[in-house]
């Protein structure tokens, strides 16, 4: 199935600025819901076979969110955002780090910014991430690739022996 | 040590020699004319840029010049893929989550 809907992802290297335009068959109010509530962000913030576990989330300016990106084998990878500005329905930013299990912040972290737009019933979501250091978009990058690996490993595995009986 | 090449683009010097001699080759006195900084500095940076194999030397009569190694600046590309299909993968669940709340709320 095509998806007929905007998907724009652009890497601006010299402004380490990663931004991403994204349309939704949805309205605004539950479009903002998904990316504000800790129970709808759980659903689908972790690419599959990751998974995301929220420890806590306070959306409002200040507030924070400690989560984890569980891998497929278990490994847990821990960030903490810090909301920074909030507009209801139009706006929010916040600053990401990744972090250790005791909410000890690994510097330096990302900026995000998103904006929300709805129009005839499609929801468009503007997100830049402004990251200091490009080796960090690497780091992430490695970890998903890794994982991915992983888990088609364990299912090459499982096929071997299932093949031997 | 090797070096890999985002630690060749992390630094705005390179990236701006990068730029200069991806029009053309120059010598390492020609690029430093570009900067104002020391033409040691900039040997420095020609140095990081040259393990990384992101440049590459040519000896013409006395003088070295610099130029772009193209079809390595197209790494940088390669792990762009990987993340957009992060962010692909990422809004694909999100339609289904938006999906199933549009189903509830009917």
């Amino acid at each position: 199935m095509t998806n007929p809907l905007l998907f724009d992802f652009t890497v601006d290297k010299k402004t380490k600025t990663v931004s991403i335009i994204r349309e939704f068959d949805a309205g605004l109010s539950l479009v903002w819901d998904a990316f504000t509530k800790q129970e709808l962000l759980d659903q689908w913030l972790a690419p599959k076979p990751w998974t995301c576990r929220t420890k806590y989330m306070h959306f409002k300016v200040g507030g924070k969110r400690f989560y984890a990106m569980v891998s497929p084998e278990g490994q847990e990878r821990w960030a903490i955002q810090e909301y920074t500005s909030i507009t209801p329905k139009t706006n929010f930013k916040m600053y990401n780090a990744f972090a250790d299990k005791d909410e000890n912040p690994e510097l330096p972290g990302s900026e995000w910014d998103h904006t929300f737009s709805e129009e005839n019933g499609i929801t468009k979501v503007c997100i830049t991430i402004y990251n200091e250091s490009l080796e960090r978009l690497e780091r992430i990058l490695d970890g998903f690739t890794q994982g991915m690996k992983m888990s088609l490993a364990n299912l090459e595995n499982l096929l071997a022996t299932l093949s031997v009986k | 040590m090797r070096r890999d090449i985002f630690q060749a683009i992390a630094d705005p010097t390179r990236r701006a020699i990068i730029t200069l001699i991806a029009l053309q080759a120059m010598t390492p006195n020609a690029i430093a004319d570009n900067f104002h900084t020391t033409r040691q500095s900039v040997s420095k940076h020609l140095r990081i840029l040259t393990e990384c194999e992101l440049v590459k030397q040519e000896q013409q009569g006395r003088e070295i010049y610099y130029s772009l190694e193209i079809e390595k600046m197209k790494e940088i590309d390669k792990w762009i893929a990987p993340l957009r299909k992060i962010w692909e993968t990422r809004f694909n669940q999100l339609d289904q989550v938006l999906s199933t709340l549009k189903k509830k709320k009917k």
